[in-house]
């Protein structure tokens, strides 16, 4: 066995094209059970050394639960898995590491306090020198193009960076097979265009790449074979370059992807929210502080917010929903200055929410949906004399589960007893039943599956063109593009000037996103690109 | 290594079946108390749990010792639903004694019908005033309401022993610390010949119907609930969390200081030092033996009752000291506390991880 961190003693010269034949991972007919639920269901998969292997499927499709059996973090209840041709049974992540599995989640686990070098010696399962480790990084970085700098303290850096440093982290134990949970999800299109490079290098060394995602057009550029699950089942091996993203995505949902309607807004144009020169300092020393934010939001419009979480967006929501006191500027709704009003009598006045943390803050997790549905639909004459009047307040809720499709056993269910999705809808319902003047959404289909995200995104789109202001915040550009009539990016804490959806790209959202701030034509995205 | 881990579906029936467990485990480790004491459990058990139903008086002594504290468990739940831990009932029910007792002090002299509900107004507001203090020391300092409260109990009471030993210390009273006897106009009257039941009584049922319907039906009880069970949800529904403050010590608070009136103007019939057997500690127990509801609250209160009452037939009969009562309020509720815990979470015994075996690693 070799060293894990000798690098130099690493045979990388494996070609792809002349493979062995023997599968580098090969799982047969795994089977994996949760209660009564079959999170996955007979599942065969086979990873050629050198391949690029995409695992599509919506949320709650099992992608999840097979990596982390893969990954040895959960057992599966039947079935085999080879490894090299060798049969083999997993029992944890540390023992899949030794046997050059690597895995790198979509979440990433860095302390922001300490070093680069300090959060990878803490991740690896030997004690290293922390100079050697630094040297063995920066020649892991620059040999497959993935620039940091190991003294940095990781608060210091982007994303994108971070999301180096797990990978590096990764490709230290000198792994045979990696597994990428929903890698780009935050990343810029700049950015991606990088990690796929580094994925292509890997498995031009003989590097297997499990690629987990719901990104069809991701997959379709950078993968050569596809294995889709639907609702635990394998519903599909194919080849994604063979097959259209329409192709893909029936393989995918069970159905053809419907495509939003949109009519131009017919009524009169009135600005209904406006921010300005908004500031705020944060008291966390990680936290972002908002520089001179203005916008306008018109009736009938959907203004969408570009930008990854973390550069701003959950200080300057709070600030907007009335959770947090303004201290400098001025928000007005509907020409009235709401700034120093707190959220309920913001809501008073027309204005509604929907969070980004469902369970918690959207929704109370041991209440039912209709007691939930109390919780801000109150206003709606659901009491007399200080109390409650049940019976409508469930009707309510009845009327909110029918109408945006909630599955749930009624509405005495649990909130938490919902899939995310499901709650996700419940809430939205809630507020929109609610008639609001203006609302604000944070990642609206965030861990959605795509039916329920398309019926969200175009209920959003119908609801604007009543005649009501919406701000949308999402991490997801494809979806800002889909719904957004004018974009804008926070990045760092200011707010680019916003610009109509069809006169902009992802390249330039994606530039601003990174925190350069420039004008936003497509000429001089062209430039840029031929620049970079 | 020891390990609690939160349970997905804790059991809704478990969750009331709670306090019975409680009662068996608190009943098994006192006979195990009474066996090391050298008395027979089963004839302790009894002295301590039937004897003191035995009569029709007995009874009756029960509703007397159960009144204050379900009618001030019933006002603790209301802030323990909210997740605000008032701890000082003791000195609320104090402040309610004193506030509506120097009523009676001061127009001792005089006679009228509106001298007792001026009273128990006063000791309301006593409470309400006591329970006020903490609510702005969190509103504005961010004091924690746990200790604030406690050391509240002791002020009210040396307020109490200053008050009794010095300007309301009765002349004729031959130097005891306490004041003069409060007359007829200022004593509950009684409702039952032969007892000591009086009509706090009322006061007390009235007062269980009213919290009945403000927790099932009011949207300011809901709130309240709201912000205990997920605060970043009542911040962002926009329910204050002041109010929540506010509202839940001064109810706690106001409930208190009536409990406290009607014991002085009631069994005790004059402010001393020793108004209460800490009927204010041992309503927080009441209220979570009965889940934080009005009805449960009246049965635990009933219970609790009936171990002050057994905890003094134990002290007559079997020579017993006045702690037993407090070994069994404290067994009660470690048990209800342990049990509730057991069926929140899931105990794990987790091994310590031992790095496995590499297992024929092939390099790739």
């Amino acid at each position: 066995m070799t060293h894990p961190y000798d690098l130099s003693a690493h045979t990388r010269e494996m070609n792809p094209g002349s493979a062995s034949s023997v599968a580098r991972l090969q799982l047969i007919n795994i089977c994996k059970s949760y209660n009564s639920l079959k999170a996955n269901d007979q599942i065969h998969l086979t990873v050629q050394p050198g391949q690029i292997h995409a695992i599509l499927g919506e949320n709650g499709a099992g992608k999840s639960t097979l990596m982390k059996i893969i990954y040895g973090a959960t057992q599966a209840n039947q079935g085999q898995m080879l490894w090299n041709g060798k049969e083999v049974k997993i029992d944890n992540p540390s023992m899949a590491r030794k046997l050059g599995i690597g895995m790198v989640y979509q979440h990433f686990s860095l302390f922001e306090t300490l070093t680069v070098v300090e959060n990878i010696s803490l991740g690896l399962d030997e004690k290293i020198d922390l100079a050697l480790l630094s040297q063995k990084i920066i020649e892991v970085s620059e040999q497959y193009g993935l620039p940091v700098d190991p003294r940095r303290e990781v608060y210091s850096l982007s994303v994108g960076e971070r999301q180096r440093v797990e990978i590096i982290r990764c490709l230290l134990q000198n792994p045979a097979l990696i597994i990428l949970d929903e890698p780009t999800s935050v990343l810029t299109p700049q950015a991606v265009r990088q990690l796929f490079k580094t994925l292509r290098l890997l498995a031009s060394q003989g590097v297997s790449i499990l690629y987990i995602s719901h990104k069809l057009h991701e997959i379709k550029e950078l993968c050569n074979e596809a294995t889709i699950l639907r609702n635990g089942r394998v519903s599909g091996h194919v080849d994604p370059q063979d097959n259209s993203t329409s192709d893909l995505a029936r393989l995918m949902i069970g159905r053809d992807l419907p495509s939003y309607v949109r009519q131009d807004y017919q009524g009169a144009e009135q600005v209904l929210f406006q921010i300005e020169s908004l500031h705020a300092e944060s008291d966390d020393p990680f936290g972002v502080s908002l520089k001179n934010i203005n916008l306008s939001i018109q009736a009938g419009e959907i203004v969408g917010i570009a930008g990854i979480s973390g550069n701003g967006q959950a200080e300057l929501l709070s600030l907007l929903s009335g959770e947090q006191r303004l201290k400098t500027g001025k928000i007005r709704l509907a020409q009235q200055d709401i700034s120093s009003l707190s959220a309920g009598q913001r809501r008073d006045l027309g204005l509604g929410f929907v969070p980004e943390e469902r369970l918690g803050r959207g929704a109370v997790p041991n209440m039912t949906l209709s007691q939930n549905a109390l919780l801000t639909a109150f206003r709606q004459g659901f009491t007399r004399w200080g109390l409650i009047k049940f019976d409508q307040c469930k009707a309510f809720s009845e009327q909110c589960i029918e109408k945006f499709g909630v599955k749930a056993s009624g509405a005495e269910a649990e909130a938490r007893s919902l899939s995310g999705g499901n709650l996700q809808k419940f809430i939205v319902g809630r507020e929109i039943l609610q008639n609001p003047k203006f609302l604000i959404v944070a990642q609206p289909t965030w861990g959605v599956d795509v039916g329920a995200s398309m019926f969200i995104r175009q209920t959003l789109i119908d609801l604007s063109r009543q005649g009501v202001a919406i701000l949308v915040i999402s991490e997801e550009l494809e979806e800002l593009f889909e719904i957004s009539d004018r974009l804008c990016v926070l990045a760092n804490g200011e707010l680019s000037e916003p610009v109509h959806t069809d006169q902009t790209n992802a390249e330039n959202i994606g530039v601003l996103m990174s925190g350069i701030h420039r004008p936003l034509t497509a000429e001089h995205s062209a430039q840029e690109q031929i620049h970079a | 290594m020891h390990l609690l881990e939160p349970r997905e579906h804790p059991s809704k029936m478990m969750k009331w079946l709670s306090p019975v467990i409680a009662l068996v485990a608190m009943l098994i480790v006192g006979s195990i108390l009474f066996l090391m004491l050298g008395v027979e459990p089963g004839k302790a058990m009894y002295i301590f749990f039937i004897e003191p139903l035995a009569s029709g008086y007995g009874w009756s002594e029960l509703a007397v010792k159960a009144g204050p504290l379900i009618l001030i468990a019933l006002g603790l739940a209301v802030g323990f639903r909210a997740k605000l831990f008032n701890i000082g009932a003791e000195g609320q029910l104090t402040m309610g004694a004193i506030f509506g007792g120097g009523i009676a002090i001061l127009f001792h002299e005089q006679m009228g019908g509106w001298i007792l509900p001026l009273m128990v107004l006063m000791g309301a507001l006593g409470g309400a005033f006591w329970g006020a203090i903490p609510a702005l020391l969190k509103t504005h300092f961010n004091a924690e309401e746990t200790l604030t409260t406690l050391m509240m109990n002791y002020i009210a009471l040396f307020v109490l022993l200053y008050l009794v030993n010095g300007p309301w210390r009765d002349p004729d009273g031959m130097n005891f610390p306490q004041s003069v006897m409060f007359n007829d106009s200022a004593t509950l009257p009684l409702i039952m010949d032969g007892t000591r039941i009086n009509a706090s009584l009322y006061i007390t049922l009235f007062a269980v119907v009213l919290f009945w319907v403000f927790m099932r039906k009011s949207l300011t009880a809901y709130k309240l609930e709201v912000s205990g069970q997920a605060p970043l949800a009542a911040k962002y529904a926009g329910f204050s969390s002041s109010k929540a403050i506010w509202m839940s010590l001064v109810i706690s608070g106001t409930m208190a200081g009536i409990a406290g009136i009607c014991e002085v103007a009631g069994p005790i019939g004059q402010l001393n030092p020793n108004l209460s057997p800490g009927y204010g500690y041992a309503a927080i127990i009441v209220a979570y033996l009965g889940r934080l509801n009005p009805l449960g609250i009246v049965l635990s209160g009933c219970f609790m009752a009936l171990i002050y009452l057994g905890g003094e037939m134990a002290q007559m009969q079997l020579q017993l000291p006045v702690a037993i009562t407090g070994i069994f309020q404290g067994l009660l509720l470690f048990f209800l506390l342990a049990s509730d815990a057991l069926i929140e979470n899931r105990y794990r015994f987790a091994k310590k991880t031992v790095p496995p075996e590499p297992v024929a690693a092939t390099s790739p």
